[in-house]
């Protein structure tokens, strides 16, 4: 690797370049080598029977779903929080701006008991809800509504960096040759928005994926209905069958990297493409 | 090895003082030696009264001070831990098959069930109802609960030792029933399911979805549960109901050999283990909703709360633990059948 | 730092050709308040309700309680480690990306992202699968006496890893955008590696800094999951402020429960307060910084 890097004039490459190495080895990569090979200890056929039951499969589609789903909404209120919060002023705007960090502070275990707490047909939310008939709590919608408290400052944060530093020149020109606002938004800063904001979308859905201590508590946590992957691997663990809960984990663990790994090289790209 | 202070317990050592020091109030300040108790969800109310009880009958007896540390979760999650190396001195869990995991691992001998009186187990209980006050639905016996509209709390029974018990218990039931068959009980416990809307991962998870959310008809629980329910959320809010006939619940205990031998503290683990058999354990276990194998030493007034109900066994029932666990909740088992996609909505 | 400035941008445009009818702005205002009252304030709301809802006094004596105040110890001492790590971690790793140009790079940043999108569960189960005593390393340990899930070094392990990625991802991208004129400057007058570092790098880079570890620390202290299946739940011994606040939950001590978590969640607030304290003396030269900053590129 060392062959490998550009010269330059600053000293310590290699001792800090060695010394990430070392511990992200040690606290990431060699634990994560020991779950693969745990689930090695199925065989290749034995893995895909374990992640592929009804069961498993079901948890996988609502797990990816419900996240899908939930970063969906948060790319587009995430996109208007960070709109809002950077261009306009009014009373409260940095308080709000404040509470976007609040799910990264929270204990998840506390936002899903507080969630419930809401949205069970007895609390403060889910006694109006239930009156139009819908339910939130225990229910698939209940997983949808932790994962968009917990994803929820991935896109504004990711958005509003690029925001402040859009140059007003583009829009003035936008406006200037006679394009009305909407038109000005949609072509002229849409798309310098739409890199963070898919890298936003991306890293929001990475999170929801892996979401354990929120959901249980406000999902039914039925088989084959409401019951999450992490939850499925936590109930494998239980049965004693680490090897069938490293498989699961496995498949979890490689979906997040290829997310991530795609997520980089579109950042690399966009950042490219704008230098240009 | 065993000559020093081990490395591990002087860390230990160390967070405790620095714990200790930032909470003057902390007990056992001045413990010589610390006994672990690994233990389910609903027993901690129990061994906190029992744990006190313990320590100062131990003082009386050797003079020395001693302490005990609680650690409670989901049965089968505490018997991984320990598997995993948690340094129990003493597992206190929901069913024998946790236990059973543990000696498979080798950290106990095979037959640690015959080492202790009564099976291993200085009480039991069983799977009641607990219905909302006036009984509103008219729920009386396991065949309320398969009516359309009627809606059950369990935990899951994957995940909770209490809610094995539940389901066994159900199944029990419905294979006694007049001209049964394996494919009706299959079907009865399949339509007790279906009336499931949530499945806690824990006991006490359950519970707080029933009492506290409002959410079901009736909640399937540890005896000591419900009594323990009514006591904290108010007797004019539920009551229970006791079904024509349950299952016989024994919680086993066992000294985790390996630990003691390495911690040497087997003498101190036995003591506290023979202690849950005396006369001042027994009450103490009725007292907390816990059928004690030994009425005679409890109040009566304790002892009067338990209803007399037929109590199947799950050996007599089911042949045992093993067998219980692969036919019914293993991968693929009678338990996933039910819950098959598609199978129900 | 002229270059820094600008990659900050310009204070917000005044009402200009470029921004929305009152009408519009108004309705957007609105569509965001409406969005963070439901789910942000809604839940904080609840958990401080529910936590004063058998009064202050009972309020006080819960979070004063043995137990509690063990919990509070334990939950601080864990942080008190893992966060000074993932600092030292951050620095290196941002220097070595931010300040050089070699292959894998990418790979590199996606491995520091990982944890982030590791389910605890997984990131527990990890630990349990290296250090238990079915495991790789464990088996060993456990015969020489080491203790390592199940107690305070487990935690720590858990801690950082699911706090891993917060500062050197703060300060990876800003490190980039203020590339290496200034460092290479330094170095040719003749500056060492370390005064070049602290000199130069560390004021540039400080207030992002400041915020990674704010934000790595209300997470440290609030994890639940990953600390869970590592801790053994040995009550006063190796529960965590989450640990505690869930078994007060599971015993029925819902107002206990809920005033412990109303310390994270005060946490969380100091942590907000903070940030717009910092905002408001620094402006916009943090502002454009401290987000999650992987679109910050301009």
């Amino acid at each position: 690797m060392l062959a490998l890097r550009r010269p330059s004039v600053l000293p310590g490459f290699g001792p800090t370049l060695g010394f990430a190495l070392l511990y992200l080895s040690l606290i990431v990569l060699i634990p994560l080598a020991a779950l693969f090979f745990r689930s090695a200890d199925l065989g290749f056929d034995g893995f895909l029977r374990v992640v592929s039951t009804p069961r498993a499969l079901a948890a996988f589609r609502l797990t990816f779903g419900a996240a899908l789903f939930a970063a969906l909404v948060n790319a587009f209120f995430g996109l208007l929080l960070a709109w809002v919060l950077t261009r306009y002023r009014f009373p409260g705007r940095r308080i709000i701006d404040g509470l976007v960090d609040l799910p990264f502070a929270l204990p998840t275990a506390v936002a899903g008991i507080a969630l419930a707490t809401l949205y069970a047909p007895n609390g403060w939310l889910g006694s109006l809800l239930d009156k139009v008939g819908i339910k939130v709590a225990y229910t698939p919608a209940g997983v949808f509504v932790a994962l968009v408290f917990i994803s929820l400052p991935f896109v504004v944060r990711t958005i509003q960096p690029v925001l402040q530093d859009l140059e007003p020149e583009l829009e003035e020109a936008s406006a200037s040759l006679g394009a009305n606002r909407w038109q000005t938004w949609r072509f002229v800063v849409f798309p310098v928005l739409l890199p963070a904001l898919l890298t936003g979308f991306a890293l929001a859905f990475a999170r929801a994926l892996g979401e354990y201590g929120s959901v249980i508590f406000i999902a039914g946590n039925l088989p084959g209905r409401s019951e999450i992957v992490p939850l499925l691997i936590f109930i494998q663990l239980e049965q004693y069958q680490y090897a069938a809960a490293a498989a699961i984990a496995t498949v979890m663990l490689l979906a997040s990297f290829v997310l991530l790994l795609l997520i980089n090289l579109l950042q690399r790209w966009a950042s490219k493409r704008h230098g240009e | 090895m065993k000559r020093n202070t081990s490395m591990g317990g002087r860390i230990r050592n160390w967070v405790a003082a620095a714990i200790v020091a930032l909470s003057a109030a902390a007990p056992g300040v001045a413990a010589s030696q610390t006994l672990l108790n690994v233990s389910y969800d609903p027993t901690r109310e129990l061994y906190e009264a029992i744990n006190a009880a313990f320590v100062a009958d131990w003082k009386a007896k050797t003079g020395q001070t001693i302490r005990v540390n609680q650690a409670h979760g989901g049965s089968g999650a505490q018997a991984r831990a320990v598997i995993d190396g948690l340094n129990a001195d003493v597992v206190t869990l929901a069913l024998a098959y946790d236990i059973d995991a543990i000696a498979a691992r080798g950290l106990i001998p095979a037959d640690w069930q015959k080492r202790l009186p009564n099976n291993s187990a200085p009480y039991t209980s069983t799977i009641v109802f607990l219905v909302k006050k006036g009984n509103p639905k008219g729920i009386k016996d396991w065949n309320d609960l398969v009516k359309a509209g009627v809606q059950v709390i369990t935990p899951n029974p994957k995940t909770s030792g209490g809610a094995r018990w539940n389901y066994l218990a159900a199944w029990a039931y419905a294979s006694k029933q007049p001209g049964a068959t394996e494919a009706t009980t299959k079907t009865f416990v399949q339509s007790l399911f279906k009336n499931v809307p949530v499945l806690d991962t824990g006991a006490r998870g359950s519970t707080v979805t029933f009492a506290q959310r409002g959410i079901g008809d009736v909640l399937l629980a540890w005896e000591n549960e419900a009594f323990l329910a009514i006591n904290e959320f108010g007797r004019d809010k539920f009551e229970i109901v006791v079904p024509s006939m349950s299952i016989l619940a024994e919680p086993p205990i066992a000294i985790i050999d390996r630990n003691v031998d390495r911690k040497r503290t087997r003498a101190v683990a036995e003591g506290y283990l023979n202690f849950l058999y005396t006369p001042a354990a027994q009450a103490i276990i009725a007292a907390n909703h816990y059928r004690p194998r030994f009425p005679e030493h409890a109040k009566p007034a304790d002892v009067a709360q338990f209803p007399k109900v037929e109590l199947v066994t799950i050996d007599g029932q089911f042949g045992g633990w093993a067998k219980a666990q692969s036919t019914h909740f293993a991968d693929g088992g009678v338990f996933d059948q039910i819950y098959t996609p598609g199978g129900v909505r | 730092m002229t270059k820094t400035s600008s990659v900050m941008g310009p204070p917000p445009p005044a009402l200009t050709t470029t921004t929305e009818p009152p009408a519009v702005r108004r309705a957007l205002i609105l569509g965001a308040v409406a969005f963070v009252a439901l789910f942000l304030v809604m839940p904080l709301a609840v958990v401080l309700a529910e936590a004063f809802r058998r009064g202050v006094g009972a309020y006080f004596d819960a979070i004063t309680e043995p137990y509690t105040l063990a919990a509070v110890g334990l939950t601080l001492t864990a942080a008190a480690i893992a966060v000074p790590l993932n600092v030292i971690f951050g620095l290196t790793a941002a220097w070595a990306i931010a300040k050089f140009e070699f292959a894998g790079k990418s790979l590199l940043i996606t491995l520091i992202d990982l944890p982030f999108s590791v389910s605890p569960v997984i990131a527990g189960l990890i630990y349990v699968l290296m250090f238990g005593a079915q495991g790789w390393v464990g088996p060993w340990l456990i015969e020489h006496d080491f203790r390592i899930i199940f107690a305070l070094p487990g935690i720590v392990l858990a801690t950082v890893f699911v706090t891993f990625p917060f500062v050197a991802r703060e300060l990876i991208p800003l490190m980039q955008d203020q590339g290496t004129d200034e460092e290479e400057a330094a170095t040719l007058l003749g500056a060492s590696g370390w005064q070049t570092f602290f000199r130069v790098t560390l004021p540039n880079v400080k207030w992002a800094l400041l915020y990674g570890v704010l934000l790595c620390n209300a997470r440290a202290m609030g994890e639940f999951g990953a600390v869970a299946v590592v801790s053994g739940h040995i009550r006063g011994v190796t529960n965590t402020m989450p640990l505690h606040i869930e078994i007060l939950y599971n015993e029925y001590k819902f107002a206990a429960s809920f005033a412990v978590a109303s310390l994270l969640a005060l946490l969380a607030l100091v942590t907000l307060v903070a940030k717009i304290l910092l905002e408001w003396r620094y402006g916009d030269e943090l502002a454009g910084v401290h987000r999650m900053p992987r679109g910050g590129k301009a």
